[in-house]
């Protein structure tokens, strides 16, 4: 038997002015089931809680309906009140009579109508409610972070010296990312590595964080909380529990002339190699695919000159499980190469590079120690084209968005040019010019006021190579069209930011969502940038979308305080208002049949297929089952089910429908 | 199988010699071509600058026409044909308005089925094997393969080679024992149609042009396009004067470069027609 | 708005609380006014709704419904609008072979940042339905129905 108490709020006058409360609550009193019915000029305040509270005390009430304003606003408020007073929260319901009645409707008989038809129809879901409990999902207290770029490094720390367990695994040898290849940045030209570096030390030192490089994420199953995660690791080819890090196998490993992947393809290495001199771990791998042991069974010079025999050929790739509470993702990005361009050679120029490769001839630890060189002759040049926007901003070309980088790296590299070649010159072609951060905009000034670097606003149309120079031919817009073309010694392209290859692939071993360039998608892109749609998986940096460090870095440490507030509570709290798949009594255990279709709609994963076995353990029949942890109470699933065996808790089929009838009979 | 032939009116008029290089080789090598009868001007550059409608029938009657005398492929060796053909066929394939109103104006029912070929597909499609294995004199010379602006574009409505650096012309030269030079203009524009109104445009790009291929110490230059031909060849004088050098390259059709490598009579493939004498190959 | 010799249609309006039912507080806080025959049922997402709780509504007595949820693609739980919109082509093809006057069904996109576009739904579907008169025929037939279940019960 219900007991039912109804409080209808005037809101000062916000609800009075159009709706007689008076009467609402009069004539909602007369329905049965109602207890006690009352109005009360402000039902949120104290005086207003402590109504409610006392009205449950006194008349026992089962449930609870407030009419008032939005359930979008105060409906946590209410059920607080109600539970402070021994009433399940879930018992209690909030009529929207403000934003919904009141304010959008004349004063009147009919608006009062409403109002009363709106509190009844509630009346009659409480009727049907269940006392729910809050779910309680336990939390593993560890954390994986994949990918160990700047993005990686800044959570990795932030969620460590929380006191916290973490886990980075980065694919390549050495963790650093791209921030590594960098000369200086922008806008304080700091050398990248000298502020990169600490970092890295700090990574491989700190006692919460275990660091698996030359790794990979293999497999992810269960939900925030609960993560079963496989990692790879690829087999190095060398204990590092015995190598000391001395080099001596990379001096004498006879394959020297193996394109760098940290030079951007400018320089060479090893086949056993340390990818650059300050790389953390700082011990090496062997690159299978060049190394003349694995390729054609000679060689073997490495092991014979490792001092400690740390060399190890033929072991199997590992894998190793561990089970974390919350994942971050900071795989990071990638810059297109110059063979994307039929415009700019196809990629068969020596002289035309992209962004990258002009970090890496700029850095001092680069293939040309710092000096600008031509890739092809290692001549200085003396006219150099950067061109912005390859790629970027194009729909012809498949890439609409903008790269958001390339404007200040653009004019970073021009002024290290002039910096380095005092009489050299320097033109960049842009479409505009986006310096939004902080000193950005003074620091193209710089670049073209001080450094005298020549910006012309046109697209370059076409470059070609003849007599050793690069002929550039564009156009100056601001001059009307008029075709520019300039002999250039070299031309750097600054190329759009990609996702990285093999994002797809990860993106759907981690269910989550990404968008048509393969950037993965943020839960909602103004209000949960660092979240994704899957509870306890979080995003930082680039592969979200291009960005800056500072912007890397500040995302990075969202997510780490996402992770941590996550693991600050002793469980994992949720709103239980979640499907459930109805058990009964054997032998039919459940009205289920086993058709997952419910399976099929649920966007979050959250069904699960449950065996019902007999006392000997032989399956019985396979049914739904919903997991706590993942639902998102959609609801999705509950409208498929053909035989009505799922229901979703605060919404069930019985509330439903008893408001519906209630809004009819009114 | 027969493979219809649509001429257009430059084959029969200014650039004779590259209906009979075509028709000498197609001889030669076993390819039965039959003239599209009744064909009408495809309305080139005039037809598309004026009136649209104009310039979706005039093509569209062409293509009819080949339709109703059973070819399921046509070639067409003039560039601008090829490309207002194609053009044609694209837009009408995206729209059933317009296909219906062309039909109206041309008085018979158009279908869109018939496969439009450049001459460089039709060899590519039918005779390089053919070619490979007649070769009898190989065209042992550097040349610049120039493909003009229309035989590549708009990629979306050819789909034919690269649009930035086409590759087609250089293979098939190769395959007779050239060396096609890798050069800076090979789909830069000679100036087309400005060749009557304004010389002075032509003399300018095609001179350019011609500039780049002396520069590269290239032999002939290789074309597959009336227009590009006459505006090389026939206006070399103003090219000679805008350049203030005299260039001596001559430009050959890509069916006479390989009609000579097939061993067929210079004067059968209209090498006496041209204005820059083909007297060093 | 209010009572004259007009018939004043009954309008149930079935609704996901992320969107449409933040766009309908949204006209509130906007103070746009509309009709007051529209009363809104909130759902988790448009993908809950059960399309049968259609059928209830006219059963009662409704004269016209309005389904509304967010814009495809921009469903808070990723897909269940999705699902919503197929299900509801195959359901209004259902019904109009069965007779039911579909076009006293509206299913619409309201987002969350459109107050002005639900009070114009909600007007020009009280228009709508005012045009269309009173909805009598399903409530004969559900009525009819249920006494022959009920004699069927003996």
């Amino acid at each position: 038997m219900s007991k039912i108490g109804v409080f209808i709020c005037h809101c000062g006058e916000n609800i009075s002015a159009t709706v007689d409360c008076q009467k609402v609550a009069e004539e909602v009193g007369k329905v049965e089931g109602v207890e006690f019915a009352t109005d009360y000029k402000y039902m949120c305040s104290d005086p207003g809680q402590n109504l409610i509270k006392q009205a449950i005390k006194e008349h026992h009430l089962t449930g609870v309906v407030v009419g008032s304003c939005s359930p979008r606003m105060h409906e946590p408020t209410f059920r607080k009140t109600c539970a402070s007073a021994g009433l399940n929260p879930f018992m209690c319901e909030v009529a929207n009579l403000r934003e919904q009645c009141s304010w959008v409707h004349e004063k009147g008989e009919s608006t009062t109508e409403k109002a009363i038809s709106l509190v009844k129809m509630l009346v009659e879901k409480v009727k049907k409610d269940q006392p729910l409990q809050s779910i309680e999902v336990p939390i593993t207290k560890k954390a994986l972070v994949i990918g160990g770029g700047i993005a990686g490094i800044q959570a990795a720390l932030d969620i460590a010296n929380c006191g916290h367990q973490v886990i980075l695994v980065e694919k390549e040898p050495s963790i650093g990312g791209h921030m590594s290849q960098l000369s200086e940045t922008f806008p304080t030209l700091d050398c990248s590595q000298c502020i990169l570096t600490p970092r890295m030390v700090e990574v491989a030192q700190h006692p919460n964080i275990t660091l698996y490089t030359y790794a990979e994420l293999e497999k992810v199953e269960g939900s925030i909380g609960n993560f079963d995660v496989t990692i790879r690791l690829k087999a190095k080819s060398v204990d590092f529990s015995k190598c000391t890090g001395c080099g001596t196998c990379q001096q004498k490993c006879p394959q020297k002339k193996i394109p760098s992947e940290f030079n951007a393809g400018l320089g060479t290495r090893t086949a056993i190699y340390v990818p650059f001199p300050q790389a953390v771990p700082n011990k090496p791998v062997i690159d299978k695919e060049h190394c003349n042991y694995y390729q054609k069974g000679k060689c073997k010079l490495c092991s014979k000159v490792c001092p400690v025999g740390a060399i190890e050929y033929d072991k199997p790739d590992e894998f190793i499980k561990e089970n974390v509470g919350a994942i971050v993702v900071t795989t990071g990005f990638n810059v297109l190469n110059t063979d994307f361009f039929p415009e700019y050679g196809y990629g068969k120029y020596k002289d035309v590079i992209n962004g990258l490769q002009f970090e890496r001839l700029a850095s001092a630890s680069g293939p040309t120690l710092g000096e600008i060189r031509r890739p092809s002759d290692g001549a200085i040049p003396k006219k150099i084209v950067f061109i912005a926007c390859c790629g970027s901003r194009d729909p012809a070309k498949g890439i609409p968005y903008c790269s958001k980088i390339c404007c200040m790296y653009t004019a970073k590299h021009a002024m290290l040019y002039q910096h380095k070649v005092h009489d050299g010159e320097s033109y960049i072609f842009y479409m505009d010019v986006r310096a939004t951060g902080k000193n950005y905009e003074e620091f193209v000034r710089r670049a073209i006021e001080e450094d005298g670097v020549k910006y012309v606003r046109g697209r370059v149309a076409r470059v070609y190579e003849k007599n050793g120079k690069l002929i550039v031919k564009g156009a100056d817009t601001l001059l009307g069209g008029q075709p520019v073309e300039i002999e250039a010694d070299m031309v750097v392209l600054a190329t759009a930011g990609v996702s990285n290859p093999g994002a797809e692939q990860l993106a759907q071993k981690m269910h989550i969502s990404y968008d048509p360039y393969y950037f993965f998608s943020e839960a909602h892109p103004k209000l949960r940038p660092v979240e994704t749609n899957t509870a306890g998986i979080f995003l930082a940096g680039a592969c979200q979308s291009p960005k800056d460090i500072p912007d890397t870095v500040s995302m990075a440490s969202g997510a780490a305080a996402k992770v941590a507030a996550l693991f600050s509570q002793k469980n994992l709290v949720r709103e239980p208002v979640i499907a459930v798949v109805n058990r009964c009594a054997p032998p039919v255990f459940s009205t289920c049949v086993g058709c997952f279709m419910c399976e099929t709609a649920c966007p979050y994963h959250a069904i699960e297929r449950e065996d019902i076995k007999d006392r000997k353990g032989n399956v019985i029949k396979t049914v739904a089952k919903v997991n706590p942890g993942l639902c998102q109470g959609c609801g999705t699933c509950v409208a498929f089910c053909r035989s009505k065996s799922i229901d979703i808790q605060g919404f069930s089929n019985e509330e439903m429908y008893s408001e519906v009838v209630s809004l009819l009979n009114s | 199988m027969k493979i219809g032939f649509y001429p257009g009116c430059s084959l029969k008029g200014t650039s004779r010699e590259y209906n009979e290089s075509v028709l000498a080789l197609a001889k030669a090598l076993d390819i039965q071509l039959e003239e599209i009868d009744d064909w009408n001007c495809c309305g080139a550059t005039a037809a598309h600058s004026v009136n649209k409608e104009l310039s979706l029938s005039l093509p569209a009657r062409v293509l009819a026409l080949a339709e109703h005398q059973g070819f399921k492929e046509i070639v067409v060796p003039c560039a601008a044909c090829y490309n207002r053909l194609s053009t044609t066929q694209y837009e009408l394939a995206q729209d059933e308005e317009k296909k219906k109103k062309v039909s109206e104006i041309i008085g018979m029912p158009y279908d869109g089925s018939v496969k439009i070929l450049n001459v460089l597909q039709m060899l590519q499609k039918y005779s390089l094997d053919t070619i490979k294995s007649k070769i009898v004199k190989p065209f042992a010379y550097k040349v610049a393969c120039y493909y003009g602006c229309l035989l590549v574009r708009p990629h979306k409505v050819l789909q034919f080679d690269r649009v930035e650096d086409p590759q087609v012309m250089d293979s098939m030269m190769s395959l007779i024992g050239a060396t096609p030079i890798d050069w800076a203009f090979k789909t830069e524009c000679c100036g087309g149609g400005f060749t009557e109104s304004r010389t002075d445009i032509v003399a300018k790009l095609s001179g350019n042009v011609m500039k780049d291929v002396n520069d590269r110490g290239a032999e002939a230059v290789i074309v597959a396009c009336p227009m590009c031909h006459s505006n090389l060849d026939m206006r070399r004088p103003e090219i000679d004067k805008y350049l203030g050098e005299d260039v001596k390259v001559p430009v050959l059709y890509i069916t006479q470069a390989i009609g000579l490598a097939l061993g067929i009579e210079p004067e059968t493939l209209g090498l006496q027609r041209h204005f820059v004498k083909v007297n060093t190959i | 708005m209010d009572n004259n010799n007009e018939f004043e249609p009954k309008i149930v309006a079935f609704v996901c609380n992320w969107c449409t039912y933040a766009g309908a507080d949204l006209t509130g806080t906007s103070r746009i006014k509309y009709a007051t025959n529209v009363k809104i049922v909130r759902f988790p997402c448009t993908g809950r709704i059960d399309f049968m709780l259609l059928l209830k509504a006219f059963a009662g007595g409704a004269d016209g419904i309005i389904i509304s949820g967010c814009h495809p693609n921009d469903c808070h739980y990723t897909s269940g609008n999705f699902h919503a919109r197929r299900r509801w082509i195959t359901f209004r093809h259902m019904l109009e072979i069965l007779g039911v006057d579909v076009r006293r069904i509206c299913f619409t996109w309201v987002s969350a940042a459109e107050g002005a576009k639900w009070a114009d739904v909600v007007n020009d579907n009280v228009a709508n339905i005012r045009k269309l008169g009173p909805y009598k025929e399903y409530t004969k037939v559900a009525q009819y129905f249920e006494k022959e279940a009920y004699n069927e019960q003996d």
